[in-house]
């Protein structure tokens, strides 16, 4: 299934992603109306489930508050593209079971507006609109894992059951 | 192939005899960290995923230093969850108001991190401790949930950026104007993913409070840790507050750096970082005069009593110029009780400032000096993004207390020396 694509610059900071004045409600789907205000504020009234969000280099970077992919996860964000991302935002998206991709071409070359799927087991981005492909690094097998179990906490759950 | 002093902490806290830049690994960690906004979020979903008990209650570290004393309803609902948190485990080290400092000033103060110690916490400004010469570094609320529970991280091993330090410090020019100098040569990702190692015969020249300033803000260059070598002023500092074992690593003299940048610390000008990223830098030279409407003098970057001694020198026998609003906020208590015994709070009070509690308050916008659209703040704070500290059409200016106390006076950005001009 292919989402829409909301595409922002470079240096998405998590302060932006959501703000600290709304940190003090941590539930997701209050976090969600907030999300991306300080930079776009239309974008909660308007994403919908399974959109993607496409930005540049350094995405995420800033503050380590895990409420930012947790914000982008309850709006309906389906998967974060972007050139890099910041490290910490990295680890938190991986860590809740939130698929983020890196891949310096597709964020280059996706616009807003185009419809986007990804194939997360071949890392395969499909640009719908334009028919370009972009294939992003694959996850490292350990990565990966945490990932197929919907984040690090049931990893380790699983791992200690083994 | 040697291993940077970063690695050589890792490598030892995963049993491993050596790792290499990429190596993922677990690690045994010595401190894992939290706050008042992330620990909450860590406590739901350690509890969710079904742990019942953290892996030791002398290891777990939770302060309630964000929105304390708390501003509204939410937050006191938050500080609420992670007080009976720490009661049902009996955590050990639990700081609420009252006791609490702003962690990452808090936490060497009291002895919790040493160096050769691996240390997370739910905050990005955790690499403050690099300073101690530990590996330290910050993480999410998952992060902080799964090291609770297990007493180990997963860590990708990071390949490093030296700093090498040379020279000392001109009168006025600090730490901060160091670290603000740096992130403006490398960028706000110039290391993403990477430590920054200082070292070099600059660092000897280099007060503690400089050095947690500097390793405080490694991550607005996206460095994973920044991380200093451990000498007589890092023995000094953690006697008496240490009492355990604690090992001093070493980079190999072989260990391979990705890049490596030379600072000539007797070079460098008051810096600041102008709106909007804290690589947008300028010497004072080259901005001074822009209005003010706010100095913030505090916070985990430079909330310690060297910097409110300087900004207090300054400050002293003068007046906050008309219109500005200068709120002076001591890291700890113990910063605080300095503050008192040595006559800065009067200075202060005099100067017409205020003088809070410890909270890390205006840094984040939360709450202690929110900014109205339009308004300018210089602040002693670390992040200057758009909305940091209130509305999404005010600005932020970073500097170091030298530059926010001469700025308050003059009611524009302004150097020590500009000042004593402006008064001959």
């Amino acid at each position: 299934m292919a989402g829409n694509v909301f595409k922002y610059g470079d240096n998405v900071d998590t302060d932006v992603i959501i703000p600290a004045r709304y940190l003090n409600n941590p539930a997701p789907e209050a976090l969600a109306k907030h999300c991306m205000e300080d930079l776009d504020a239309a974008f909660a009234g308007a994403v919908r489930p399974g959109d993607v969000v496409v930005g540049g280099w350094n995405f995420g970077c800033g503050s380590s508050r895990e409420h930012a992919p947790i914000a982008l996860r309850a709006a309906g964000v389906s998967c974060v593209i972007a050139a890099s991302f910041a490290r910490i935002f990295y680890r938190n998206a991986i860590n809740m079971g939130f698929p983020i991709l890196e891949c310096p071409e597709a964020a280059a070359a996706i616009r807003s507006g185009d419809a986007v799927s990804v194939d997360f087991a071949s890392g395969v981005i499909t640009d719908e609109t334009t028919g370009e492909t972009f294939r992003a690094a694959a996850f490292p097998p350990f990565v990966q894992a945490i990932l197929e179990n919907g984040g690090l906490l049931p990893y380790l759950r699983a791992r200690r059951k083994d | 192939m040697g291993m940077t002093m970063t690695q050589k902490i890792l490598a030892a806290h995963a049993g491993l005899p050596a790792v290499r830049a990429g190596d993922l690994i677990e690690a045994k960690l010595d401190l894992v960290m939290g706050n008042d906004i992330t620990a909450p979020v860590a406590i739901e979903v350690f509890e969710d995923a079904g742990f019942r008990e953290v892996f030791d209650r002398d290891r777990v570290a939770i302060l309630l230093d964000h929105y304390t004393p708390c501003k509204d309803i939410s937050s006191a609902q938050l500080c609420r969850a992670a007080r009976e948190f720490a009661r049902a485990q009996r955590l050990t080290h639990f700081y609420d108001v009252g006791e609490v400092g702003i962690e990452h000033a808090l936490i060497p103060e009291k002895g919790l991190a040493a160096p050769g110690e691996c240390v997370i916490g739910a905050d990005s400004h955790t690499c403050t401790y690099g300073a101690l010469g530990a590996f330290s570094t910050g993480v999410g609320s998952t992060d902080m949930a799964a090291g609770m529970a297990t007493g180990e991280n997963w860590f990708r091993v990071p390949d490093a950026i030296r700093v090498t330090l040379t020279g000392a410090l001109p009168p006025y020019v600090s730490g901060k104007d160091v670290i603000l100098h740096l992130i403006g040569e490398i960028g706000v990702d110039g290391a993403l993913y990477r430590s920054l190692e200082f070292a070099g015969p600059g660092v000897a020249a280099l007060s503690m409070d400089d050095r947690f300033t500097i390793a405080n803000m490694a991550i607005e260059a996206g460095a994973k840790n920044g991380i200093f070598p451990v000498d007589e002023k890092t023995v000094e500092y953690v006697s008496g507050r240490v009492d355990r074992p604690w090992t001093a690593y070493e980079a190999d003299p072989d260990a391979e750096y990705a890049r490596e940048v030379v600072i000539d610390l007797a070079s460098l000008a008051p810096t600041v970082s102008m709106p909007h990223l804290p690589s947008n830098t300028k010497t004072i030279e080259e901005v001074r005069g822009l209005p003010i409407d706010q100095a913030v003098i505090g916070s985990c970057t430079n909330g310690r009593v060297s910097d409110l001694r300087v900004a207090a020198a300054i400050l002293k026998g003068r007046k906050v110029a008309p219109g500005v609003r200068c709120i002076v906020i001591p890291a700890t208590p113990e910063v605080s009780r300095a503050c008192i015994r040595e006559g800065l709070a009067e200075i202060f009070l005099d100067a017409g400032c205020v003088f809070s509690t410890p909270t890390c308050g205006p840094c984040l916008g939360g709450h202690m000096g929110c900014l109205a659209e339009g308004e300018r703040a210089v602040s002693t704070t670390n992040r200057n993004f758009v909305g940091r500290m209130g509305h999404t059409e005010s600005e932020v200016v970073l500097a170091s207390p030298a530059v926010a106390a001469a700025s308050a006076v003059c009611g524009c950005l302004a150097s020590p020396a500009d000042l004593e001009k402006q008064e001959a």
